[in-house]
């Protein structure tokens, strides 16, 4: 876990963070931290939290009805709950929903919005830009000859690498990937997991997932959740072998349950 | 592959674009509030006309509310009781939505299981249109047609009555009552017919079995949708129940509602006298009355939605 | 061949009979539409010209056209708009997208069902009560559009938030997940998808204000105004004016000896009007929705 340009400070820190939504609480006070230019997998049966946690990264919790955080979240340092820009804080953080989600406006305007909105509008700037991002997650060659036709119009799995040509618009210090796998087919997965390999030279990337094998794949580090608590948080070699820390994590892993 | 970009990028918006943001979020909120501040505001104003006659010696509530006598304008014995009208309202609103439920319901049951998706869509469009007919064409209809239609059937001695009052308040809320109901009837899940259907029934026998009960609330608040529109309704009722403040005692009597009563004489009072001020009064009842339906309508909706 | 037995044979009668008698109820209320139509056109017909349309009324108006009435609605309804169409857009935005779910929204939430309810008559008691005295607009185009605006808020409220509503919410958690605040996400994403819905309700008002009556019974609306044949300003807005829906109503029940054709053919024009922009609404609709982005 080092290499040139990398920096011992984690990248985020998480410290007991508990997470409500009315009087539910479905994450209960985890601890852990996200260190600089890794692949951190985060895998875990459905409602174990793994979605709450991202939302909490970004603040997009507090979008959901009685959505509440408590505990310490850091990103870059800056304290997330109390940032005084939350729009520049969601910049730093790239976010890939479950669902591909092409918005309905050009393939071009889907990925010069966040610029955009952002205050970008230099056009030669936004045009580098759009070719980058489409580039970085392999759509540019599939599209480049149309960019003003409808995102919506694409299919699923270029829908998917087109939300993260999006996520990457912003020059994000972390991209979050929540089950990006869900709805597109294994050969598309395959292309995408290779684009993060590239990626990961440039940032860090979380990749929640509902495929261990996929964890195993990309990620240096894996963190078993369950019910809202991390069961174990180690390198990916040992949450995969036959010995893992905790009994669950061996019996999830192989399908046992889960 | 491109060279890493200088990160980070320092994105900043201009500060006219931020301040423009800010007040258009201002105005946007500003309208929302709008809305509550009007219903205030109907009720303040309306109220405050009525306001000193309550609170005068001369006004009884319940003078106001259970007498039939209905002298506004006599010299010398004024009298300002609108049982008759409360009476007259509920007559017609009754026969109205005697005749427009089973209509409206059976169109609704019609038109969200029976007919074909294209011919629904057309059936929708003419009823949209239905409902956009003006109630003073309504009246107007009333006036002419309905009047002529129940003469020259019932030989009644005048055909401006409760009974084409109700006609005409059943075909106003008809249009409310069917796409009402449609989306009631809409929302019951696919399930249950396909439930039905398994278990052998036929497609009536689902709808009357397992339809009809499952959608309950949702048909109660259209029915309740259409008796706010026929007690709320004035133009109509203004031209074709006759004028007279009694209390009738079969459908060919001329009846006055509330509605019409403010809208006949409201022209002719003079501002700020008593009558005038009864007048708001009657417009206050109408008020509650209408609020309690549509409230009612809501909570219903809301419990089939639960 | 399967064989249906007596039982099922009886079911099935049922089911026909049903159909049969569905069928039928939905016919009646349908077919009134085009009876009253076909009879309003076939009495008015005598009286139907371009002149009727862009005359005065003559001879203590029992003769002539309906011009002052008929453009004294396009000032009522035009105004009317102009206040309601944006106020009621912009509420209908903060209350689906920016209002959270607190005892203020269901307060608000309540109102607007009600304020949809409110009877006209009242209406026009409150614009009366509210504009034309309190705010001393007197009786004028002013106050007899702003009654009808306040009676058309709800409605356009409700119209939009259900267009609002339609726009799938995973658009919006794209556009926050990337930074964009509430209004650039608003701006770019949701009206554009959402303005075909607004559009029908928005039109649908107009011509459902067009038909009002009561509320501009004693706001605005007079029995009589001279007017130039054709003259497409003639009123102030501070000025009462004539209104076709008032003047219908007047010719049935006030003016005495004004003939049946003349009646016929301007209860024609108001539901013709109506009818018009309804049917554009639908095309509209139909129109804006084949365009659907997604």
């Amino acid at each position: 876990m080092s290499g040139p340009g990398m920096d011992a400070t984690p990248v985020t820190r998480v410290r007991d963070l508990r997470v409500r939504y009315g009087t539910t609480e479905v994450i209960h006070g985890i601890t852990f931290d996200v260190h600089r230019g890794e692949i951190l997998g985060v895998i875990g049966p459905a409602q174990s939290g793994k979605t709450s946690l991202l939302r909490c990264l970004n603040r997009t919790l507090e979008f959901t009805p009685g959505g509440h955080s408590e505990g310490l979240i850091e990103v870059d340092g800056e304290d997330v709950r109390r940032t005084r820009d939350v729009y520049a804080l969601r910049r730093k953080i790239g976010m890939v929903a479950p669902l591909p989600v092409g918005l309905p406006l050009s393939i071009y305007d889907n990925v010069a919005f966040a610029p955009r909105a952002a205050g970008l509008t230099r056009r030669a700037a936004l045009d580098d830009l759009v070719e980058r991002c489409l580039t970085q997650a392999a759509l540019w060659d599939e599209v480049k000859g149309r960019l003003d036709s409808l995102g919506t119009k694409l299919s699923g799995g270029q829908q998917q690498r087109l939300t993260i040509a999006r996520a990457l618009s912003h020059q994000p210090t972390i991209l979050c990937l929540d089950e990006f796998s869900i709805a597109i087919d294994p050969v598309t997965t395959m292309r995408i997991e290779d684009v993060l390999k590239q990626l990961k030279a440039e940032m860090t990337i979380v990749l929640v997932t509902n495929l261990t094998q996929q964890a195993r794949r990309l990620a240096d580090r894996t963190m078993f959740m369950l019910e809202g608590s991390i069961v174990e948080l180690a390198p990916s070699e040992q949450v995969f072998s036959a010995t893992p820390a905790d009994q669950r994590t061996f019996d999830y892993v192989n399908g046992t349950f889960g | 592959m491109n060279a890493p970009l200088p990160r980070p990028i320092v994105f900043r918006r201009p500060w006219y674009s931020v301040a423009l943001e800010r007040a258009i979020e201002a105005l946007i909120m500003v309208c929302g509030i709008s809305a509550v501040i009007l219903v205030g505001g109907i009720f303040f104003f309306v109220f405050r006309e009525a306001f000193p006659i309550l609170a005068s010696p001369n006004f009884g509530l319940g003078e106001f509310l259970f007498s039939i006598e209905w002298y506004p304008t006599s010299v010398r014995d004024v009298r300002y009781g609108v049982l008759a009208m409360i009476v007259g309202t509920l007559a017609v609103t009754t026969l109205a939505m005697a005749i427009a439920v089973p209509f409206g319901i059976g169109g609704a049951i019609y038109l969200s299981e029976f007919c074909t998706p294209k011919l629904r869509e057309t059936l929708k469009v003419v009823i949209e249109l239905l409902a956009a007919i003006p109630s003073v064409v309504w009246g107007f209809i009333g006036l002419t047609v309905v009047n002529d239609l129940l003469i020259t059937l019932f030989d009644a001695a005048v055909g401006l009555n409760v009974l084409n009052a109700a006609l005409l308040l059943a075909l106003m809320s008809l249009p409310i009552i069917v796409s009402i109901g449609e989306d009631a009837l809409k929302a019951v899940p696919d399930s249950y017919r396909e439930a039905g259907v398994a278990l052998g029934a036929t497609r009536w026998q689902m709808v009357y079995r397992v339809l009809l009960p499952a959608a309950r609330n949702g048909l109660l608040a259209a029915v309740l949708l259409g008796v706010g529109r026929a007690v709320g309704e004035t133009m109509a009722v203004l031209m074709a129940t006759g004028h007279a403040v009694q209390i009738p005692t079969g459908l060919l009597e001329p009846v006055r509602t509330l509605t019409a009563n403010i809208a006949s004489e409201m022209g002719e009072v003079s501002q700020g006298s008593e009558h005038y001020r009864v007048l708001f009064t009657i417009g206050v009842l109408l008020f509650g009355i209408t609020f309690l339906v549509n409230l009612a309508a809501d909570l219903a909706v809301r419990g089939r939605r639960r | 061949m399967f064989e249906a037995g007596p039982e099922v044979r009886r079911k099935l009668g049922h089911e026909r009979i049903a159909h049969l008698v569905l069928a039928a109820v939905t016919m009646c209320i349908v077919l009134p539409l085009f009876a009253i139509l076909a009879y309003l056109v076939v009495k008015g017909w005598p009286s139907l010209s371009l002149a009727f349309l862009l005359e005065p009324p003559r001879e203590m108006q029992t003769q002539g056209g309906i011009w002052p009435a008929l453009i004294g609605t396009v000032y009522l309804v035009g105004v009317s708009l102009a206040v309601a169409a944006p106020v009621g857009v912009l509420a209908a935005v903060y209350l689906n997208e920016y209002a959270r779910d607190t005892w203020f929204t269901r307060l608000i939430h309540v109102a607007v069902i009600n304020l949809a309810g409110v009877p006209s008559i009242v209406h026009a008691l409150f614009g009366l009560g509210a504009f034309v005295l309190a705010a001393g607009l007197g009786q004028s185009i002013l106050a007899a559009s702003l009654t009808l605006a306040v009676m058309t808020l709800p409605v356009i409220i409700a119209s939009t938030r259900e267009a609002l509503a339609a726009v799938p919410r995973s658009f919006r958690e794209a556009c926050w997940n990337v930074g964009a605040t509430r209004w650039q996400t608003i701006r770019v994403v949701v009206l554009p998808n959402a303005i075909s819905g607004i559009l029908t309700g928005v039109i649908l008002q107009v011509s459902r204000t067009a038909g009002e009556t009561a509320p501009i019974l004693f706001t605005g609306a007079v029995m009589y105004k001279a007017v130039d044949r054709g003259d497409v300003f003639p009123y102030r807005l501070t000025e009462s004016a004539m209104a076709l829906a008032t003047h219908l109503y007047n010719l049935a029940t006030q003016i005495n000896g004004a003939p049946d054709s003349l009646q016929f053919a301007t209860a024609t024009v108001l539901v013709g009007a109506v009818l018009l922009i309804n049917s554009t609404a639908v095309v509209v609709r139909a129109v804006l929705r084949s365009r659907r982005k997604w």
